[in-house]
């Protein structure tokens, strides 16, 4: 068939081209949908499953020695204690890791942002894409080495050092972006009033990006909130509360880990899960809700 | 100097009584328009202010945007730059605030004298304090209030100022623009709701109140509906009794309106520079009589 009669036969057959039209239009929405299902799933199961268990001892105790739960599981009542240790070694070595990766990570994203066509900067920004896919287990075992080892114990600091490695590149790269959409004029405007870049960077472009810099942040909190194998080989956990930065420390995702192979204990696992897993949605929502309301017009 | 002493060799700048904060002290003989344009149209007895001596600008090593440009700007005298799109009037512009600076790929070679002192050698921050520019889009900064955007000079400087002051220097700056009466009251909200017309004369308000000597302006008008046009364009006759303005526009139509002199580049290099009245009448160069008559834009 040569063009033209390729093109006759194309306005012809219009009933046709509509119906592959509206096909391939359903399939893509019905895998549109599909791609929420597990998100749904997970969460129907976790509340189905955990949400009996959440109660105020649950944020206010410690988690129960496996005798404990044992006699408990025999006497037929649920089992006592709950997760505050794990609640508040998350917390402690999150925010360790936070004040630690964010100013890095800001500092970082300036820097790749006011040298966007610099050998050196090119490599950063590489460097920072690559560390960002090393698993997180060898993350682990690299702090392993140089925080464990040289401290001569598990500690929270070493957890925190581990988060923070995996930390650091989201951040400067999101803060990166973050600045690169600002408009190049808001920038020329500033230096031509005669400031030096420095202010310009801390009193104008930083707020002006404050949105979309803050929501990278969130997410890169929300990213390492469920890390758990790196957690494993740097603050090993702990079944007091320790606020103790040298010390070993539990956390949140390191308490599915030890319930899942405790027998005695299994059945706190959904409603540790299901916690960690509202934490980490409410963040992300949080970073949605604050994106959408920091926009400039 | 005694007003009674006018006459037509007065320099312009000697006439009206100016103070040091370029506010205009009443003038005891009121000066007819006609006698001041006679005076502006008679460029040599203004003081020449910059000067620009074999500029050349490149972008890479093998192009120049402009080469070996010789161009004197007087005082107090509004001077519009021309050409056809790509022929380095916005490139000469820039070089005269040292924003080429910025980009490490842009080579700047000649030299510019501002009132006498070399402008490439002097810190490039106090050279953008005394040469303001004012963008071809209005750039207010998004996240301050119309009254922080007319202070952010001070505040990207580092200076600060009393309450009273700054509270004077925002009205001042305001009502030389012919803004206050419209913004008064909302001063401390954000210029989004501002028109385009207005937002540009905030940008130039932010500009004046670093009280510079010469005023560089990218095609203000060129994204404003014609009201607005006009309005600035009485904004900058008013302007250029305290401030030097060198503009550069593609209407020509605005050139013959406010200017005194006129610049006519093409691709790079100064092709004529005279009395706008005398430049559009006669032009001396073909290359000038042809853009003047539509023949390329």
């Amino acid at each position: 068939m040569n063009k033209i009669e390729e093109l006759a036969y194309r306005n012809s057959h219009t009933k046709q081209r509509r119906i592959v039209n509206v096909s391939v239009f359903g399939l893509i929405i019905l895998f549109s949908l599909g791609t929420a299902i597990p998100l749904f799933s997970i969460l129907f199961e976790l509340i189905g499953k955990g949400s009996h268990q959440i109660n105020l001892d649950f944020f206010t105790q410690v988690v129960p020695s496996s005798v404990d739960a044992m006699l408990a599981k025999q006497k037929g009542q649920p089992i006592p204690g709950g997760i505050l240790n794990g609640i508040t070694g998350t917390l402690m070595m999150v925010g360790l890791a936070s004040l630690f990766s964010i100013p890095m990570g800001l500092f970082g994203g300036i820097y790749l942002s006011k040298n966007r066509d610099k050998k050196m900067a090119s490599l950063v920004r590489s460097l920072a894409d690559i560390l960002q896919g090393v698993p997180s287990i060898i993350c682990g075992i690299l702090v392993y080495m140089w925080v464990v080892t040289t401290l001569h114990s598990f500690s929270a600091l070493a957890g925190a050092a581990a988060l923070s490695i995996m930390m650091i590149p989201m951040i400067s790269r999101s803060t990166e972006e973050a600045l690169n959409m600002l408009p190049n004029t808001i920038m020329e405007a500033g230096l031509a009033l005669g400031g030096s870049y420095t202010s310009v960077m801390f009193r104008i472009l930083l707020p002006s990006a404050f949105g979309a810099v803050f929501t990278g942040i969130l997410l890169s909190i929300s990213r390492v909130m469920g890390e758990t194998a790196p957690l494993m080989v740097t603050a090993l956990g702990a079944t007091y509360i320790n606020w103790n930065p040298t010390s070993p420390t539990s956390a949140v995702s390191l308490l599915i880990w030890e319930f899942y192979n405790d027998p005695n204990l299994v059945g706190l696992i959904w409603s540790t899960a299901l916690l960690l897993m509202i934490l980490i949605l409410c963040l992300n929502l949080l970073a949605k809700y604050i994106s959408a309301r920091w926009r400039i017009n | 100097m005694h007003n009674d002493m006018v006459t037509e060799q007065t320099p312009l700048s000697q006439i009206d009584n100016i103070d040091k904060m370029g506010n205009n002290i009443d003038r005891k003989i009121p000066i007819s328009r006609d006698l001041l344009s006679s005076f502006n149209s008679n460029f040599e007895h203004s003081k020449p202010l910059v000067t620009l001596t074999d500029l050349s600008v490149s972008y890479s090593p093998e192009k120049k945007a402009i080469k070996n440009v010789n161009l004197t700007f007087y005082e107090h005298l509004v001077t519009a730059v021309m050409g056809p799109s790509g022929c380095g009037k916005s490139t000469l512009l820039r070089a005269i605030n040292r924003m080429h600076d910025l980009y490490s790929t842009i080579q700047t070679e000649g030299e510019i004298l501002l009132d006498g002192k070399d402008l490439m050698k002097m810190p490039a921050m106090e050279a953008r304090r005394r040469v303001g520019m004012v963008f071809q889009r209005p750039n207010p900064f998004p996240t301050m209030s119309i009254e922080e955007n007319v202070l952010s000079g001070y505040r990207l400087n580092g200076i600060s100022l009393s309450k009273s002051e700054r509270k004077e220097l925002v009205q001042t700056s305001l009502e030389n623009v012919g803004l206050w009466d419209e913004v008064k009251d909302s001063i401390k909200k954000r210029g989004s709701f501002l028109s385009g017309g207005q937002q540009q004369r905030l940008c130039i308000a932010r500009t004046l109140a670093m009280r510079p000597e010469v005023l560089l302006m990218d095609e203000p008008t060129s994204a404003l509906d014609p009201i607005s046009t006009n309005k600035i364009e009485e904004l900058i006759l008013q302007l250029k009794e305290k401030y030097t303005i060198i503009i550069v526009t593609h209407n020509m139509g605005q050139a013959a309106r406010i200017s005194d002199m006129s610049a006519f580049m093409y691709l790079g290099e100064l092709i004529e520079y005279d009395d706008t009245n005398k430049m559009f009448t006669n032009p001396k160069d073909k290359r000038t009589e042809d853009y003047l008559t539509g023949v390329f834009s």
